[in-house]
């Protein structure tokens, strides 16, 4: 018989892989705790999901004609301009988009590179995910690609930079959109990042309930439903246009 | 029944570990998972080699001592049951089983499948209690508590702290352990009086430990207790208010 040999376990003592921050005052002091990062996460995707249907319902006035879109494109600008002044509304909704946009990405880095402290080694067999979707799980992919879509797409339609749409014309928000998405590699890059935009809501849209402490057996059932739905109708509107496009549809 | 059994082996906490590979032949389908690892040790210490070190105490699925990774599943394949409850019939005959330790930051391994899961004990002392004053026990009908409200907190109170949840959550979160151990006190008149400080604590020791939530829902899974993460919802939006609530009129801090 061999007897087990008695280890120390005071090698594999805990040890705290975060210290406790000082408090800041509130309510800088949610932030600082990574439940209520997740409420900002929440928060500023609820507003990134209104923004988003926004666009890509307004945008459906490409089917409309030319003049349809570039006369909603002008109108963006001018939103209730004579109660304030021309722009306001605008940058009042571009700033407060920037501002969701930042704090989205800053929490989503600070939760992942805590995360990958809490499991420094990772398990050396296969692991079987149970409930752990695809769509989850690749929220790290997901969202840079976005990210990176969003600065091309801003260069590509917005700013008109000379080397992404050299035939920019500002105002002409139809011949832009429809030379765009006319050359292939665009009309490519704008489906591949729809389609990650489309999985990141799918798992956003369900998530954020949860993170908000939105539950309730009443509702339970439809979150996924309403995420799946929304992610569903953002992706067929949005890949609609270089499609559109593509096929001689829109010209 | 026959199986091959992938094992991890590890002499000490900052050892080199690797994977064993160990025959087990004649193996009844009624035998338990812990069942089939002690037929091994028997071989093993027969051949006069180290046994397989792993947590195990009452063996009915109450203790939560133990828990390992079987084929990449924290418990096993089977939904609700911890690894002394899973039984072989739950495996086709033949199969190789890969076995390994939990892992996480905080949950060093101390040797081959055990684990040290004092960082549970961290957050259970930062609030998951009640402070009452000690004396003969109080006649059991002056505090009603509505049967709702009971089975409730009772769901959240089959926690038995196994560590899956950590185990199974692909950030090596405590949500599920946490909120369970946080909310079956919240739930109940005698976790009012304390709630806010209870609830801001344990959250706040939880992060100092362990990853944080985004939502995979892996945990539900592997809970040997199906603790749902409906109990998550309500620890974050407890949180919010602990760090909300006017504390000072509730007796509970300044906070």
């Amino acid at each position: 018989m061999v007897q087990a040999r008695p280890q120390s376990t005071v090698e594999a003592a805990v040890r705290p892989i975060r210290k406790r921050p000082r408090p800041l005052p509130w309510p800088l002091s949610l932030y600082q705790a990574y439940v209520g990062k997740k409420w900002v996460m929440a928060i500023t995707g609820v507003i990134g999901l209104v923004f988003i249907a926004g666009h890509m319902f307004g945008n459906l006035k490409l089917y409309m004609g030319a003049e349809e879109i570039n006369h909603y494109a002008e109108g963006l600008r001018t939103v209730a301009y004579p109660l304030v002044p021309e722009k306001f509304l605008l940058w009042v909704m571009r700033v407060g988009l920037i501002v969701a946009f930042v704090l989205h990405v800053h929490a989503a880095y600070s939760i992942w590179s805590h995360n990958r402290k809490a499991r420094p080694t990772s398990y050396a067999s296969k692991r079987d995910y149970i409930a752990a979707d695809w769509a989850s799980r690749t929220m790290l992919w997901t969202g840079p690609i976005i990210l990176l879509f969003i600065g091309f797409h801003l260069a590509d339609l917005t700013w008109g930079v000379n080397a992404v749409n050299p035939d920019f014309v500002h105002g002409e928000v139809y011949d832009n959109v429809v030379f765009s998405l006319s050359r292939w590699p665009v009309a490519t890059i704008y489906v591949v990042a729809n389609l990650a935009l489309g999985i990141h809501i799918y798992h956003g849209a369900w998530s954020l309930f949860q993170s908000l402490g939105v539950n309730n057996p009443q509702i339970n059932q439809g979150r996924r439903i309403f995420a799946a739905l929304f992610a569903l109708a953002i992706v067929a509107g949005n890949i609609s246009f270089p499609l559109a496009v593509m096929l001689g549809i829109v010209e | 029944m026959k199986f091959t059994l992938k094992v991890w082996r590890q002499e000490g906490p900052t050892a080199k570990g690797r994977f064993e590979t160990y025959e087990a032949p004649n193996i009844s389908e009624e035998m338990s998972f812990l069942e089939v690892l002690d037929v091994v040790n028997e071989s093993l210490i027969r051949e006069g080699k180290e046994p397989v070190h792993f947590d195990h105490d009452c063996r009915e699925g109450i203790c939560g001592s133990c828990g390992m990774m079987i084929n990449g599943q924290a418990h096993g394949p089977q939904r609700g049951t911890a690894t002394c409850q899973l039984h072989m019939r739950k495996f086709d005959d033949g199969a190789t089983i890969v076995v390994e330790p939990w892992r996480a930051a905080s949950f060093p391994i101390v040797r081959d499948l055990v684990v040290n899961r004092s960082a549970f004990d961290r957050i259970i002392e930062a609030g998951g209690f009640v402070s009452v004053n000690t004396g003969s026990a109080p006649e059991a009908n002056m505090l009603p508590v509505p049967k709702q409200v009971a089975d409730a907190a009772m769901d959240a109170a089959q926690c038995i702290g196994c560590g899956a949840c950590v185990a199974a959550c692909p950030n090596g979160a405590a949500q599920l352990f946490t909120s369970a151990k946080l909310q079956h006190l919240n739930l109940l008149p005698q976790g009012q009086s304390e709630r806010w400080q209870r609830t801001e604590s344990m959250v706040e020791t939880m992060e100092e430990y362990f990853g944080t939530c985004t939502n995979h829902g892996e945990c539900e899974t592997a809970c040997p207790k199906n603790i749902s993460i409906d109990f998550i919802a309500y620890m974050n939006r407890d949180y919010i208010k602990a760090k909300t609530v006017n504390r000072k009129l509730s007796g509970q801090g300044l906070g």
